[in-house]
């Protein structure tokens, strides 16, 4: 066995890991407009991709917490926080980039409480962002009083407008945000250390990785994800609602480990994370053209999640461990020891 | 002990997908001796291992245990058989208590299926009493130092009525003390019948203990014998397959200015009165026993534990090390004792294990240059002369060796003026650690410093100009190369400080963290 082979099957391993999930979104278009002919209508698709704004912007900041061990339970809490104190800070001012900052301001200032809660006093994020999660619905609700807010005018372009009438406002948003966490995580010193912290903390600060100041950037990231979807969320449904977006950070997470992001931390892409929360999206929208039933609709989503990832861990222990033999390979070692000496 | 075989394996076979890893093995223990296997990295030692522990399952060939021929499928099978396998990283669970981890997955139970917790502890300090251990049988695992941890791995192994052990790299993480209990151990084993697989790097050990030899290379036995028709060149020589210029690559350097100078250095509770210096092209060596304070006093420098009191100077010029990047600013790097806990991030690529404290190198205005990346990391892989299939390989797939060479790497891609090593050769191959030394010896050419802990008093002795030695916290000598001596480092090392202030240190680093806690 010579090492050209070895290296065509290690860059075929390498494609295959990069692209499977590419894979199984084509296979569901494919099939999904077979089921249904007004599927892959540009009408349709621009609905698909409406819906899936929220999800995938808050997939991205759970995926960059996921990536360096930790995670966002709060995400659809804070979500409602910001997007409603957003919405009365518009019908106050009429002014939407006001409107906008607010939102992100406070978005960010929550996600600092966890970074704090996550650095400082060395809570997991599981319970710290569990706590925020309660304590930020809370405020919504308070500051609310319960009530939704309505009548918020021209507030709903963000989620509803279209620039030159073609493209929605949301999905611009959307692609520029995907562009923007794909340079960050693939691109910058601050990425590259997420991978680094997940992968192993103590090697991370053995390495000279400033852990604590990270997971403060990551959150703060995330910060401004959950404001920018909380503002795209009120506008979509056209009101202030304290008790909207629950769950939405099951969506996030959902579509985070769909794409390949693993729980054990130190893995995942944006354009995985991206496929996650299409093949997610694809499904809703299927199953509702061709009318299923929503409680079924239920199970199917779950099923094919567990299915999703399992096929995901399945095929990635695979791959490692043929690396690991080719590691084993005595041949392969005198190869290198013959090109070394 | 007779000439009775106890464990014979027989044209064992094990292909990967495309691979062959072991190729026609034969291989026999007798009964009550020792049989140590030697070989590099690689050479196919734990594939053999797993086959006969039921881990792997072998493509062609029998096992046989007293000449009868046996199926093993899986470790609990290999148990039925009493084999029993002591891994190299030590299988325990920290927070259970002792008792629990020596009958871990055979708990004695009643006919109810409730366990007999009464049963459980008399069991289970009848062997601790026989080990003359002195702990409670309630007490939890993650409170015992590694060689009694060690020590009960063997009891776990006896307890089951092994016939057959097998031990892979027993001493690499235990001081010479608990060797020799270790091998008092082996002894006693051995008289009572029972057959020991030895595998270890260090040669002295191979010696002192193995009854018979065989050494594996690249997947055969290359040669099986007694080992009195054996020496350590021998042995060297078959399992690299070329004969070795030297053990230690050795060469005098002039030494210059003072590079890193250490004054009363002070960690509450953990070590005190540390003072030393380290010259441009100077090696020195820091021994002592386990737990003596010697990696503690490598990590306060590198800035990953604090430190209470003292000054450090570099070049003269005072520094302050609060966390890791102040000292990797002040040009000096460490290569930590645990590669798997502080080195290596498993599941990323080699390449991005040897960028990871390197990245202005490869990112530049916010950018990452990945093509500037691989060419640099390979660079220095072929330096260090890395194997490794690829760059975008997983390290974990690496073998120990290959992982520590590409963490070495990561530090050399700073081109650093101190480089600490803590341990750098455990449990790696002959091959891979010959590369460390040269390393060294480069580094001391360049009018560089090279500080290097360990724990095997000939490396030490072979690579360093100058030796300090720690014992309780304190320095309690410094040797020069010509006081450099086994006798006389182990007496500096069991001597006790005249101010021995520093109370018994706690062997295991959690144990430290616990108590600052």
């Amino acid at each position: 066995m010579n090492l050209n082979i070895l290296k065509n099957k290690q860059a075929k391993n390498k494609f295959m890991e990069t692209f499977s999930i590419f894979i199984v979104l084509l296979v569901m278009i494919i099939i999904c407009s077979i089921l249904n002919d007004k599927f892959l209508s540009s009408n349709n698709i621009t609905n698909i991709m409406k819906q899936l704004a929220v999800g995938t912007i808050l997939a991205y900041g759970e995926m960059l917490l996921i990536i360096c061990g930790m995670l966002d339970l709060s995400a659809g809490a804070v979500l409602a926080l910001s997007g409603v104190m957003s919405v009365s800070v518009f019908k106050a001012t009429n002014n939407l980039l006001l409107a906008v900052v607010v939102s992100v301001i406070i978005a960010v200032i929550c996600n600092l409480a966890n970074a704090i809660m996550v650095t400082k006093f060395k809570a997991p994020a599981f319970i710290a962002t569990l706590a925020m999660m309660t304590v930020a619905r809370g405020i919504a609700l308070l500051y609310t009083k319960g009530q939704n807010i309505l009548q918020i005018g021209k507030y709903n372009v963000f989620g509803q407008g279209k620039i030159g009438g073609v493209v929605p406002v949301s999905i611009i948003f959307m692609v520029v945000i995907t562009i923007a966490i794909w340079y960050i995580l693939k691109h910058t010193t601050f990425g590259r250390s997420l991978y680094a912290i997940g992968g192993n903390e103590e090697a991370a600060i053995a390495s000279g990785i400033n852990v604590v100041r990270n997971k403060y950037i990551v959150f703060i990231i995330n910060g401004v994800l959950v404001g920018i979807a909380g503002v795209l969320f009120m506008s979509r449904v056209n009101a202030g609602l304290p008790n909207g977006a629950v769950g939405y950070e099951m969506e996030g997470l959902t579509a985070a480990v769909v794409g390949g992001t693993s729980f054990t931390g130190g893995v995942g892409t944006t354009l995985g994370t991206l496929a996650g929360a299409f093949i997610i999206g694809c499904l809703n929208n299927i199953m509702n053209l061709i009318g299923i039933d929503s409680y079924i609709q239920q199970i199917v989503k779950g099923a094919i999640i567990a299915f999703a990832v399992i096929w995901d861990i399945r095929s990635k222990s695979k791959k490692t461990s043929k690396v690991i033999l080719v590691d084993e390979d005595p041949e392969t070692k005198g190869t290198f020891a013959r090109k070394a000496s | 002990m007779g000439q009775d075989i106890k464990l014979r394996v027989s044209n064992i076979e094990k292909s990967f997908p495309g691979v062959k890893a072991l190729d026609r093995i034969d291989f026999a223990v007798r009964k009550g001796t020792v049989h140590a296997l030697c070989g590099e990295n690689g050479a196919g030692k734990s594939t053999l291992m797993k086959i006969i522990n039921g881990i792997y399952k072998p493509d062609g060939g029998e096992i046989y245990i007293d000449e009868v021929p046996v199926k093993i499928q899986n470790p609990i099978q290999a148990r039925g058989h009493k084999i029993a396998m002591i891994a190299q990283e030590l299988n325990y669970v920290p927070e259970m208590s002792i008792e629990e981890n020596v009958f871990l997955g055979r708990l004695p139970t009643n006919k109810f299926g409730k366990v007999d917790w009464r049963k459980l502890r008399k069991e289970t300090i009848k062997f601790l009493e026989m080990e003359e251990l002195s702990y409670s049988p309630s007490q939890k695992m993650k409170t015992l130092t590694v060689s009694d941890i060690q020590m009960l791995e063997i009891i776990k192994a006896i307890s089951n009525n092994a016939e057959i052990i097998v031990m892979d790299e027993p001493t690499s993480a235990i001081t010479q003390k608990e060797v020799d209990k270790l091998f008092k151990k082996i002894a006693e084993l051995k008289a009572q019948g029972v057959s020991i697989v030895y595998i270890s790097h260090k040669m002295d050990e191979v010696f002192k203990i193995a009854d018979d030899i065989t050494i594996l290379r690249d997947g055969t036995v290359v040669d099986s014998m007694p080992a009195s028709e054996l020496d350590v060149d021998k042995v060297i020589s078959l399992m690299v397959g070329r004969k070795m210029e030297s053990i230690y690559p050795k060469e005098s350097v002039e030494t210059g200015e003072t590079l890193l100078e250490v004054k009363n250095l002070f960690s509450t509770g953990v070590y005190k009165d540390i003072n030393f210096n380290v010259k441009k092209g100077e090696i020195i060596g820091f021994a002592g026993l386990v737990g003596a304070g010697r990696t503690e006093v490598m990590r306060s420098l590198f800035g990953l534990d604090p430190i209470t009191s003292g000054d450090i100077f570099i070049k003269g010029q005072k520094i302050d090390i609060r966390k890791v990047s102040d000292s990797i600013h002040n040009n000096m790097v460490m290569l930590s004792e645990d590669r798997r806990r502080y080195g290596i991030i498993p599941i990323r690529s080699v390449m991005e294990n040897a960028s990871i404290s390197s990245l202005e190198k490869v990112i530049h205005h916010g950018y990452a240059h990945a093509r500037e990346e691989r060419t640099i990391v390979q660079e220095y892989f072929d330096k260090m002369n890395v194997k490794t299939p690829g760059l975008d390989t997983k390290i974990q797939s690496l073998s120990g060796g290959n992982q520590q060479k590409v963490l070495l790497a990561k530090w050399m891609l700073r081109d650093p003026e101190i480089l600490i090593l803590d341990e750098p050769t455990r449990g790696i191959d002959v091959g891979a650690k010959f590369e460390i030394y040269k390393l060294m010896t480069e580094m001391a050419k360049e009018g560089k410093s090279v500080i290097m802990v360990s724990s095997e008093l000939p490396e030490l002795i072979g690579m360093c100009d100058r030796i300090y030695v720690m014992n309780q916290g304190h320095i309690t000598g410094e040797l020069s190369q010509e006081d450099f001596s086994q006798e006389a480092i182990m007496q500096y090392a069991t001597s006790v400080a005249a101010s021995a202030s520093v109370s018994t240190l706690p062997a295991q680093h959690t144990q430290i963290k616990e108590k600052r806690i």
